[in-house]
């Protein structure tokens, strides 16, 4: 591994889009964070959350931001961030498609479907396409198994999903 | 502002003796009932009831998940004149206006769904229903967004009874004696538990309601909080005064945004009517309800690690003892509970513990709800009295296996669960007869398999599951399971041997007693549990390099039989176009290209394609 401290990241969003820095901030300072970093510790969670729901993921740049509002290390953000799935470092696509990886949609043919959409997309899971149109991930039960198996594109449920309607839901995305 | 519990109790009153319309309808509108279009339908009844004034006659109650997800959209009709409803399946938002015309009588075209159940704090169980609603009681009968419809079903009487009248050691007695045990899937008994936070003589406490409800296939507590967020909340400031807490956390799932949203207006308008927050009912019992967010991480439903995220960090176990009854968060003595335990509650502070003690098999008193999926008919969260036989639910209730297939075995318990075989289905269920079969009660998925199922990778499906959510911090979790997918792999691709088998069982056990906190601990389950009861098919893996149930891929291949009339459906739908042929002459596919992703054999129309 290198080192990348010499790297710039490719923009800096809080410069870029300071009318989400602004949002972002009131939020931050909206807590009731003081001197005790323990204390502070029980806001980052909800913190993050805030922040990918404004940014859509979580660069270094916004990293630091909160963790500097929070009193606390770069590492210490990043140690949270990397644990919990629900967190991203790398920007995602317009569409995230998520297939769901729950045991009922497994039985019922998930894995044929998320092959499908692997191969239609040339995308592995986790990843995002070249154009940044497409992001392709596995999603945990959403509780709608009586569909199963169940595709998610961003809030739009599809239920009952065969590998051949794979064309169909990606042809919706425009 | 209810000030005094005499005023909760007035304010019941008041609100029962108020004149009702003569209809009510109930929609679902749970995550799966808007999922399944339960929006344009509960429009429809908006705009067929202002067309034909029915206003002051028709009441239209948008309600949580009533577990019918076979049939969602699904409503129910009531005549409050005399309390008969029906249930109708499948709505459609143009079948609005039938459905008031018909008024008593059935909506011509409609499917009418008969009820499973019947609950037992209201009446007697005169039809033999399978099911007994206690924790599901108010589910898709009120509005979860209105306080006022919880508390003229009682609620927050309880909590009134046990602030009047009854000591927290009086409290913690009462759970005790009720046998109510953890619904999370260890099944510890809820009232020893408190018993233990009790004892520490420490000011600050704190109560968790555990809600990250990570297992897949198990959608209860998200149903419980988006259909009867109020039952959670008088259980948890209950729980708080016996254990001597005053701040409570709710920790739920990211992924929940309904039942959130429903969460936060619960509580504000607890804390708006004096039922929460300070002084609660004017009897001088302070206790507050914060919620805390998961981050998608499963292991957090482990107590210690669930601790670990609410301070704000990675979400890995610590080794217990200390207890969190001792030391939790932020050091302080800790109970963490599950959603369904918490919904259980209420009920047994008003009709008893003796009551609830009635219900359900000799060490496992009340009722168990669970999500049943999978291959079975009818998809549903049902909620039964424990010492229920598998087979009432699955047949009874899930009316068996859909499109004629036979059924294979039934998994409980999730990732840390086991297979359970067809011929052992007549077992009631309870902790320890789940146990004694090599799965666990679990949080309560129930997932269906039939004869296309193959055990060897239902092992696998749930070991890449624990290898995506170990958290890395012990070795046998880390790495052990990394070593029994790859053996399973190998049988899957058909390169096992006997030795294999010899290593993976005993690895597994060797996972199962090192490994630091729970998760780890129950992750072989899965393929300890499929090699005791299906030993057949792992040796067909191994001797035959075939797979019976034909889902592992290296071990099949498709190929077209006589039966081909040359129709042109298989080579027009393969995404690979590995099939070729004349139209209306016998079709061949390239087993060299083909990726065996079945399509052909799931559109031939001729069964003209066989898996061998």
């Amino acid at each position: 591994m290198t080192c990348k401290c010499q790297d710039h990241e490719e923009l800096n969003l809080l410069e870029q889009f300071p009318e989400k820095k602004v949002l972002l901030e009131s939020y931050l300072d909206s807590l009731p964070l003081g001197d005790d970093r323990e204390k502070n510790r029980g806001f980052l969670i909800q913190s993050l959350h805030k922040a990918q729901n404004i940014f859509g993921y979580l660069p270094e740049s916004v990293q630091l931001f909160v963790a500097g509002k929070l009193r606390l290390h770069l590492s210490e953000v990043y140690g949270v961030i990397s644990f919990y799935h629900y967190f991203t470092t790398t920007p995602v696509g317009k569409y995230k498609i998520n297939v769901c990886t729950g045991t009922a949609c497994f039985v019922k043919g998930s894995g044929a479907v998320l092959d499908e959409l692997k191969r239609y997309l040339n995308i592995e899971e986790g990843e995002t396409s070249k154009d940044k149109k497409f992001s392709l991930g596995g999603l945990r039960c959403v509780g709608a198994c009586s569909l199963a198996p169940v595709v998610m594109v961003n809030e739009k449920v599809y239920g009952n999903v065969t590998s051949k309607m794979v064309p169909e839901i990606i042809s919706e995305c425009k | 502002m209810i000030d005094t519990p005499d005023k909760l109790y007035q304010l019941a009153d008041k609100l029962n003796k108020e004149k009702k319309a003569s209809t009510r309808i109930l929609i679902s509108m749970g995550t799966c009932g808007i999922a399944a279009g339960g929006t344009p339908v509960v429009e429809a009844f908006k705009n067929e009831v202002a067309a034909r004034k029915l206003e002051s006659a028709v009441e239209l109650v948008e309600t949580g998940c009533m577990g019918l997800c076979h049939c969602e959209p699904s409503i129910e009709v009531i005549n409050t004149a005399d309390g008969t409803s029906i249930i109708y399946g499948d709505v459609k938002a143009d079948q609005a206006g039938a459905i008031l015309d018909a008024a008593a009588g059935t909506a011509a075209g409609s499917r009418v769904i008969s009820r499973t159940w019947y609950y037992p704090e209201d009446e007697e169980n005169t039809q033999c229903a399978i099911q007994a609603r206690i924790v599901l009681r108010n589910c898709g009968r009120i509005n979860p967004e209105k306080l006022n419809d919880y508390i003229a079903r009682s609620g927050y009487q309880a909590l009134a009874k046990v602030l009047t009248g009854m000591k927290p050691h009086e409290v913690i007695l009462e759970v005790i004696e009720s046998g109510l045990r953890g619904r999370g899937g260890g099944g510890f008994p809820t009232g020893k538990k408190w018993s233990f936070a009790a004892a520490q003589e420490t000011p600050v406490k704190y109560l968790i309601c555990n809600a990250d409800e990570g297992d897949p296939g198990a959608f209860m507590d998200r149903a419980v909080l988006e259909g009867d967020p109020h039952s959670v909340l008088e259980a948890m400031a209950i729980g708080g005064y016996a254990i001597g807490a005053h701040t409570g956390f709710i920790y739920i799932r990211a992924e929940y945004p309904l039942a959130i949203q429903r969460l936060h207006i619960a509580i504000k308008q607890a804390e708006e009517a004096g039922l929460l927050g300070k002084n609660i009912m004017g009897t001088g019992f302070d206790f507050t309800i914060e919620l805390k967010y998961g981050a998608g991480a499963f292991v957090c439903g482990e107590e210690t690690a669930l601790i670990h995220s609410i301070e704000g960090m990675r979400g890995e176990p610590t080794f217990k003892p200390p207890f969190p009854a001792v030391s939790g968060l932020w050091k302080a003595p800790t109970v963490v509970n599950n959603v369904e335990t918490f919904a259980n509650l209420a009920a047994i502070f008003r009709k008893g513990s003796a009551w609830f003690k009635k219900i359900g098999s000799v060490n496992s008193s009340g009722t168990k709800v669970f999500a049943l999926a999978g291959k079975v008919d009818k998809v549903g969260l049902v909620e039964v009295p424990m010492g229920t036989p598998l087979k009432d639910i699955i047949f009874g209730l899930g009316n068996g296996i859909k499109y004629g297939k036979q059924f294979k075995a039934v998994q409980t318990g999730g990732p840390s669960g086991g297979c359970i075989r067809a011929d052992k289905i007549d077992t009631p269920i309870d902790y320890e007869a789940l146990i004694g079969l090599g799965s666990m009660m679990g949080s309560g998925g129930m997932i269906v398999m039939d004869e296309d199922d193959c055990m060897v990778n239902i092992a696998k499906f749930f070991l890449q599951f624990t290898l995506d959510e170990s958290c890395g911090k012990c070795t046998p979790c880390r790495i052990g399971n990394t070593r029994l997918y790859e053996m399973l792999e190998t049988i899957c691709n058909g390169n096992g041997t006997q030795d294999t088998l010899v290593k993976l069982k005993t690895l597994s056990n060797i996972i199962k007693d090192t490994a630091l906190c729970g998760l780890g601990q129950t992750s072989p389950n899965p393929v300890l549990s499929t090699m005791a009861n299906f030993p057949e098919e792992y040796q067909a893996h191994i001797k035959d390099h075939k797979c019976p149930a034909g889902a592992c891929k290296n071990l099949i291949s498709f190929v077209i039989n006589d039966n081909c009339v040359g129709c042109t459906l298989c080579a027009r739908n393969c995404p690979v176009a590995c099939i070729a042929g004349e139209r209306k002459s016998k079709h061949v596919i390239d087993q060299s290209k083909c990726i065996k992703c079945g399509v052909c054999y799931q559109t031939c129309k001729f069964h003209a394609i066989d898996r061998n």
